[in-house]
This record gives structure tokens, sequence and C-alpha cells, in this order.
């Protein structure tokens, strides 16, 4: 049995208020010069949460920063020999207890690749796995989809709650919230909010029931790796698809699945930071080696990739696990209209074209 | 202390610098952590990070052997902004390291075979580590045949124990581009020496490094010889960061160079994605 509490629509700021005394509370805003985007910030009381669309950029930096530094080093001279440099060198791994109010099912369902990439071995990424396990997140039930959404053709969908530990229910006077692992227990606790009636408990039992069986997007994206092969070497196929592409990166930016990163080491007098931050495969830069070789020399190499990456290698190293949630925010932000739905189902169609 | 936070490095002191040719050196390092530097365990063929704190890191092979327990060698070719400030690092200076890192060389299921090295310029480093671990071991190999190449003679790494190498019963045929005053040894490319050596493929599995160019013709010309795919290893590179197999960069289709690689045979690749 899940626990449960109503939490009238005026009155998600008290309940906000409260968690964020004790916790790092993350609410989707407007963002923007009309207001019109929207970006995860941290809440404070005051903020005004916007949970009636998408927002504009996932919450991806939650867990995994724009930029973040990996570790501090300082160059000293040796106490015992003053001709020698000695260098101090410091690690902080740090995670506050943080609460994501108001993701999508697809916001999170990019977290569960990050959990196979960060700490699915061979190697674990201390400083995710850290925050991870200090993060709860309490996910919408998604009613807003649009056009570009395609959750259903991925193997998700607007009501599935999985990686996630609280359910938002929205329902015409609030939200219903329900834990859905025991480990939210103490989060719904310290959001107080009102006991359910039986009618909301009703209505939220519907709501969820209608949105499980919606089917957003068309087909099914989930089966794309061997035709991927197939038209691996079909560079006219990339090229028709892609040639508009202008390498700017914003899919890679915008997407909740993308977490491909660079490290680089700044400097300032003796003391620095070793930085981790947000790469793109989209770069040239990317793959670029010291000798001047590139593996990927041009775009059409590059968005192959991507759509290898997400549709063709993740599936094959991760059991099936696809590596796109269906979010659609790289087709609404490509400034040159790229939709990537397109890119994978006409990988179907003459697949043998290459050979 | 940090041991779960695998990116950070182990600092270290470079205790010796060779110069090897006009743009390679040898750093032979150790960890300042004794205790650590003398429970340091690796497979020939692993790598290493190693850390100019401030400018970055950079990835090479550890190419001195398992049992060489005093230091860990890397040569180190100028090529970036890391490898620039490596060739300014000189004998007490400090440097970071993580390692080792990758797959190294199945040298367990080369036990009782013939080996073929095949190295152009600075690919010799990986084969190097390979070579001095089977000479440690030399009961358990059959026949061993180098064919190493560079430019001219000064571009020879690891000239001075040459000797050395000819001693642990190895059949060393060293070759250059075009012919030097005083050179006595082959002169031609090392694919053309390759073919006019031809070393039986019998139970022999050849292992090549090398520029891209040599390894393409050289690969060419074993299968002329005979050699089967499975028969043949190489190791590559690519552009890296994490080196743990999560950033993302060094994939070749499904295949992190980082933690599958850098040793792969040539079945294994043509198994992949061709983008190399």
């Amino acid at each position: 049995m899940s626990r449960a509490i109503f939490i009238p629509r005026d009155g998600l700021h008290p309940v906000l208020d409260r968690l964020s005394a004790e916790m790092d509370v993350w609410v989707p805003v407007a963002s923007g010069p009309q207001k019109c985007g929207g970006e995860f910030v941290r809440y404070v009381p005051g903020t005004v949460p916007v949970l009636e669309r998408q927002s504009t950029t996932p919450p991806k930096r939650i867990l995994l920063p724009q930029v973040e530094s990996l570790l501090s080093y300082a160059y000293v001279k040796d106490p015992e020999d003053a001709s020698r440099v000695k260098i101090n060198l410091q690690a902080e791994i740090a995670a506050k207890p943080t609460v994501v109010f108001g993701a999508r099912p697809c916001d999170v369902r990019g977290f569960l690749l990050f959990d196979r990439v960060f700490t699915g071995g061979p190697f674990q990424d201390e400083y995710y796995r850290k925050r991870r396990e200090n993060t709860f997140f309490a996910t919408l039930v998604c009613r807003q989809w649009d056009a570009a959404c395609f959750c259903s053709s991925v193997g998700s969908g607007p009501a599935d709650m999985e990686g996630s530990d609280l359910r938002l229910t929205p329902l015409e006077d609030g939200f219903l919230v329900e834990a859905i692992n025991r480990r939210a227990h103490p989060i719904l606790k310290l959001m107080g909010g009102e006991q359910p009636t039986k009618t909301q408990l009703e209505a939220a039992e519907n709501l969820q029931k209608e949105t499980t069986e919606e089917q957003v997007g068309t087909g099914d994206l989930t089966h794309s790796g061997d035709d991927f092969r197939g038209r691996f070497e079909d560079l006219e196929y990339w090229r028709s698809m892609v040639s508009q592409c202008i390498s700017c990166g914003v899919c890679t930016f915008v997407c909740p699945t993308c977490y491909c990163f660079s490290i680089t080491d700044e400097m300032q007098g003796l003391e620095g930071e070793r930085l981790r931050s947000w790469d793109s495969c989209m770069f040239y830069q990317y793959t670029l080696e010291a000798s001047g070789h590139n593996p990927r020399p041009s775009k059409f190499e590059r968005y192959r990739n991507r759509i290898g990456h997400k549709f063709s290698f993740i599936p094959a190293k991760y059991a099936g696990m696809i590596g796109c949630c269906g979010c659609g925010r790289c087709i609404r932000s490509c400034p040159v209209s790229i939709d990537i739905r397109k890119v994978v189902e006409n990988l179907k169609e003459n697949a043998c074209a290459c050979s | 202390m940090h041991a779960h936070n695998p990116y950070l490095p182990e600092l270290a002191t470079v205790k010796e610098v060779i110069q090897e040719t006009h743009n390679i050196r040898t750093l032979r390092i150790v960890l300042d952590d004794e205790e650590k530097m003398r429970r340091f365990v690796f497979r020939p063929g692993q790598v290493g990070q190693l850390s100019v704190f401030g400018v970055g890191e950079s990835t090479f092979v550890i190419n001195s052997p398992p049992s060489c327990k005093e230091y860990l060698q890397f040569s180190v070719m100028r090529a970036g902004e890391v490898t620039q400030r490596i060739h300014q690092l000189s004998a007490g200076d400090p440097i970071g390291v993580r390692a080792p890192l990758g797959n190294g060389f199945c040298f367990e299921e080369l036990k009782g075979k013939d080996i073929l090295f095949v190295g152009g310029g600075i690919g010799m480093a990986p084969l190097r580590t390979l070579l001095l671990h089977m000479i440690d071991h030399r009961a358990d190999y059959g026949d061993i045949m180098i064919i190493y190449g560079a430019r001219s003679p000064q571009d020879l790494c690891y000239r001075y124990e040459f000797d050395k190498w000819r001693e642990g019963k190895v059949d060393l045929v060293l070759t250059v581009d075009s012919e030097f005053p005083g050179w006595k040894g082959r002169v031609g490319f090392v694919p053309t020496v390759l073919t006019e050596e031809a070393p039986s493929p019998h139970n022999r599995v050849a292992i090549v490094c090398g520029p891209p160019i040599m390894i393409k013709f050289v690969l060419f010309n074993l299968k002329e010889l005979g050699f089967q795919s499975d028969q043949i290893l190489t190791t590559l590179e690519k552009r890296m960061k994490c080196g743990i197999g999560i950033c993302g960069r060094c994939n070749i289709g499904t295949n992190y160079v980082c933690v599958d690689g850098p040793v792969f045979s040539v079945a294994q690749l043509q198994g992949m994605v061709p983008e190399l």
C-alpha cells in the first residue's frame, strides 16, 4: 500500500517551504525573456513552480552539474626540501538531501541510463553516486504532451514511474502525492499536506489508469540497432537526413540522457581545479586527437554516432535499454528542425542500401 | 584513503628522464606512497593516465614489464598540450598517475606460441612491456621475432637496450626508411621488411603497433603471409578523458577503447563499426 497526501493548489507553497527548510528542493520555473521557457531551479520561499508544461531544459544538472570540480590542487614548496615542489591534492565528494519536485517521467528516465553508466561499473563515479543516493524524485503523471513528445515509442509512457520515489497526480483542485517506495516515506511526512478523500484517491487512480493507456508518439523505436548497423556505412543516408545540421550541440545540451563530459584543468597562480563539464559529441573537437587525426571529422559521422549511441550501442551494452527518453526536447530546440524520430524510423527503409 | 574515487590520481615523482628521440622522452616515475608502489600490479599492455596538474591528463601505456618494481615507465611523444608539458618535467618533479587502466595483452593465451612483434616509431612502447615480460618468462614462449622500424636511426626508441633484448634470445630486425651513414640494419618500410622476412604464421601471433598507415599495410601483408585475423593483436588510440568507461568519448560502437581496449585482435575490430 502506498501512502498518500493531498496538497490543495494554493497549499503548494507551504509544503515546499517546509521541505526546502530541511533539504534542497528543485522545481521547474518559467525562464527566458518572455517567460515561455522553463528550467529547474533551487526552490526558495516565493519561487513559483510551473508544473503545467515541460521545462525547456531537463533536471539533468541536478545530478550532473554542467560544471563541477572533481579535485583541487596546489603546488607548494616541500617543507623538508625547499628545492622540491610538492602537490597538495584534495577531492571533496559531498551531497545534500535533495528533492526534485515536478519532474516528468521522461526527465527521470534519463537518470536510469545515468545510473548504469556512472554506477554500473566497471568503475563507480562517486560524485554521481552520492548525489543520486541523496536525491528523491517527486514525478508528475504527465498530461501535457505535444507533437514532439514520443515517450511511448521508446518503451516509456506519460505515467511511467520507474526511477521515481513519489508520484504527483494533478487533480482539479490540487495534487495527490503518493510515496511509491519506502525511502520516500520520510519525505512525504515532511511535506505534511492533507489526508486525501476517497473521491480524490479515486480521481487520481482514474487519471493514472487513463494516462498509462495513452500512446504518446507513434511507432516503436526500441529495436533499431540492426537497422542502424545496416545504415552505418551509408553516408548518403546520413547526408540526406542531417545535411542541415549546424553542429550547434543544443540537442545534446537539452537531452536528459546525454551525459558525455570533458575534464579540463584550470589554474590561477599555483592553485587550480580539475573540472568536469558537459561536452557534446556534435563538436569537431570532441574526438580530435593530438596527432590531428579525427575519427569523426564531419557532422555526418558525429550525428551518426549520436543516433548509434542512443539506439544501438546503449541497447547492446545495457540489455535493451534505449538511450532516448522520448521527451522531444531535441526536436523542439533544434534550430534547423532535425527530427530524431524520422532519422531513426527511416533507418528501416531500404536498410541494405549500403551493401 | 582515496581508493574509491577513480578520478583522483596517485601522486608520484619523476625519477629519471631519457631522451629517446628528438620528440620522444621516457619517464620513469615512482609512486610517492611506498606501500602502493610495492603493491602495484598490472598486466603488460595496460595504460596509465599521467597528470600534469594545471594542464591535464593524457593516456600512455606502462612500458616497463610487470616484474620491474622500482619504477613505472612511460614513453611520451610530444604532440599536444599535455605531452608538451610532460616533456618539460625533469627528475624530482611531481606528477599524477591513474593506473593501471585498460585490458592489457592476453599473455596467458600466448604461452607456447611463436611471437612476431611489428612496431613503428613510438609504437614500440606497448610492445616493449610485453616483450620484456616474455623475456622474463622466456621458456613459456617459442620463437620471438621483432621487426622494428623508424624514419631514421635517431628515431628508434630504446636503442640503448637492443643488445639486452637480443640476449633474451629474440630475433631483432631493425629497419629505417632510407639509407643513413653508418647504419648497418635494414633499409625499407616496415611492411616491406615484414614480407621479406616472411615469418611463418603457423602457431604464431603477431602483435602490431605503430602509425595508422604502417598498421594498414602491415595488416595487409600479414594476411598475404597467411595470418588469420584472430592471430593479430593491435593496440588502439583515441582521445580519452576519464579513462574509466564513463565520459563517452573513446567509443567505437559499443566498445570503449579505455576499458575494453586498448588491445584488440583484428578479429574483434572486424566485428566493430568501421570508425577508426
